[in-house]
């Protein structure tokens, strides 16, 4: 059974129609590479799974149970974490601190409590060395190297022990070497059991890490198939709609 | 805090790529922490003044002095550390100052008892930072205007409800009210104890504690601290209680003290206080600052203007004294910020 799984999901905004009776469903121990241009309906797909906003219509399965989500929280709660492509990191923050935000360790008893760094700091080197990145638990993130920030926003997702990964743009603006650093952190997902959806522009690396390509074009899904019975000259395309529907 | 401060910069600082033996990893931590530096300039400050002027600086009244007379303003300086480490700023607390003595004066004026003078001078604080904190946090209207707006309406109700009179006459409670802020325990006076006690439970709540954690987290990156579920919205107006409350604290002491409360009390302050916050190592954008940076910061301010009195230069100085170290504490910050990047 899929992990998740969307049914005939419309999203509308006004006249507009964002996304048109798409179906997915997501399977744990995979990548899916979600492309299409700009303004195809892959943000608005990922925010109805992230629960920013709820579909027009359709319904979502979460392990075959459906689910409402009215906040980021919920969606969050049911084990769907999403790495946002600006990374949404506290700069002034240590790497552990950012990966327990909002969730400290604390320690101590009844209202005497207090944070316990020490024990956060070992968390997150277990977290760092799972997805093999140098990546130092105590150090601020402001002096890291935008792999190092996806190891970070990534070790987040992974402390809540997430099903589902949604990934907007991880690759968009670090160096070559850094996307080769976060392309492994995915696959270390992946090896992990979590399903993973890879938002990118970027041909390349979807084809690199990628098990299966959805493509969307103004709305409507227009492929959902195995990335070996694809290719970049035929997702290219899609996208751009020189190919109806593969 | 110290500790914290030192700790953040050895991550930060210039050092993070250089390893070395841990004994040399301390002392950079502390060369790299502008409250050191400040510290180190108010002990060279302290040490020229006590050679020039042996007779009248290092003496102990003119130590019960200068303590005293920062004290009030490192009290303020740790509400407003706090907004400002979220990325605010509260130009409102001389206002909501002035407006508190008049309430405890009106209180203690009718013959109420000394402690029900503080609690509603707390409550006075605690209100005009929930109207200050609730327009910022949940109706999102910046917060130089929220409160530049406080400032002027606290005044005003400082001045209508004074009637433009001096309180003096504090009734039967009157000499408890005046005991508190004026008075002193082992040769220093209370005001001081308590900003030291003040400071240590600042330092305390920023480092240890989630609510201080969070407080950092707002202002490193809000949306990322409301992304992960940070109460954003709470926690940001807590922190304008907080800074109302640390200024009617300062009022409750101050009006004890000199005996009388008068509309005028803390008019400028709010310069003085965020000129203590800067110049300790706040960074107006948030995310940085501490509570020994508002101590210290407060301490240098009024250091430098007691020497300036005691070396005999024209009082009128002093602000240009004060304003040069307000630039140079934030050229040392960017100083700072370039070489970590």
């Amino acid at each position: 059974m899929a992990v998740l799984e969307l049914k005939t999901i419309s999203k509308h905004f006004g006249a507009i129609e964002a996304l048109a009776q798409v179906d997915l469903a997501l399977d744990g121990g995979e990548i899916v590479g979600l492309m299409g241009d700009n303004g195809a309906g892959k943000s608005t797909l990922v925010k109805i799974m992230a629960g920013n906003f709820p579909p027009s219509g359709g319904q979502m399965l979460l392990e075959g149970r459906p689910v409402h989500f009215h906040k980021p929280v919920d969606a969050r709660a049911a084990g769907i974490e999403v790495v946002y492509q600006d990374l949404a990191l506290c700069n002034n923050l240590t790497a552990a601190a950012n990966v327990f935000l909002a969730r400290e360790k604390m320690r101590g008893f009844g209202p005497f409590r207090i944070l316990d760094d020490r024990a956060m700091d070992e968390r997150a080197r277990e977290l760092f060395a799972e997805l093999k990145s140098e990546t130092r638990p105590a150090e601020k993130v402001r002096m890291m190297s935008g792999g190092q920030r996806q190891a970070v926003a990534i070790a987040r997702a992974h402390l809540s022990r997430a099903r589902i990964v949604l990934m907007d743009e991880p690759t968009a603006a670090i160096s070559v070497r850094q996307v080769a650093e976060v392309l492994d952190l995915l696959r270390r997902l992946r090896e992990q059991g979590m399903a993973v959806v890879l938002i990118s522009h970027r041909m390349s690396d979807v084809f690199d890490v990628a098990d299966r390509i959805v493509v969307l074009r103004r709305g409507h899904k227009v492929a959902d198939k195995p990335i070996r019975a694809s290719s970049p000259e035929e997702v290219t395309g899609l996208i751009t709609g020189a190919i109806r529907v593969a | 805090m110290a500790r914290q401060e030192t700790k953040d910069l050895e991550t930060a600082g210039l050092n993070g790529r250089l390893k070395a033996a841990p004994g040399t990893a301390l002392i950079r931590k502390c060369l790299a922490a502008q409250p050191f530096w400040v510290t180190v300039a108010v002990v060279i400050i302290c040490a020229v003044m006590s050679w020039l002027e042996p007779d009248s600086f290092p003496t102990t009244d003119n130590f019960f002095n200068i303590t005293r007379n920062f004290a009030y303003i490192g009290i303020m300086a740790l509400g407003m550390m706090t907004v400002i480490i979220t990325g605010g700023i509260d130009l409102s607390v001389g206002s909501v100052m002035g407006l508190t003595g008049i309430v405890c004066g009106l209180v203690l004026q009718a013959g109420q008892p000394w402690w029900l003078a503080v609690l509603a001078g707390l409550a006075t604080g605690a209100l005009c930072g929930l109207i200050n904190g609730g327009l910022v946090a949940y109706l999102g209207l910046p917060s130089f205007v929220v409160t530049l707006g406080m400032l002027a309406a606290a005044r005003s109700f400082a001045v209508v409800l004074s009637e433009n009179k001096m309180i003096y006459e504090f009734g039967p409670d009157g000499d408890v009210f005046m005991a508190i802020g004026g008075g002193a325990v082992a040769g220093v006076s209370n005001m001081v104890w308590l900003l030291l006690a003040l400071t240590l439970a600042f330092g305390f709540v920023f480092r240890f504690t989630r609510w201080g954690r969070h407080v950092y987290a707002i202002g490193g990156n809000e949306a990322a601290a409301r992304l992960a579920g940070v109460a954003v919205d709470r926690i940001k107006l807590q922190t304008y209680v907080v800074c109302a409350m640390t200024a009617a604290v300062a009022a409750i002491v101050v009006v004890g003290w000199q005996g009388s409360a008068i509309n005028a009390l803390g008019t400028g302050y709010e310069l003085r206080v965020i000129a203590s916050t800067v110049i300790g190592g706040a960074n107006l954008m948030g995310g940085e600052g501490g509570a020994y940076a508002a101590l210290i910061g407060a301490t240098l301010i009024e250091v430098i203007r007691n020497s300036l009195l005691m070396a005999g230069i024209d009082s009128n100085w002093q602000g240009a004294f004060v304003g040069a170290f307000i630039v140079l504490a934030v050229l040392l910050e960017r100083i700072r910020g370039s070489r970590a990047d």
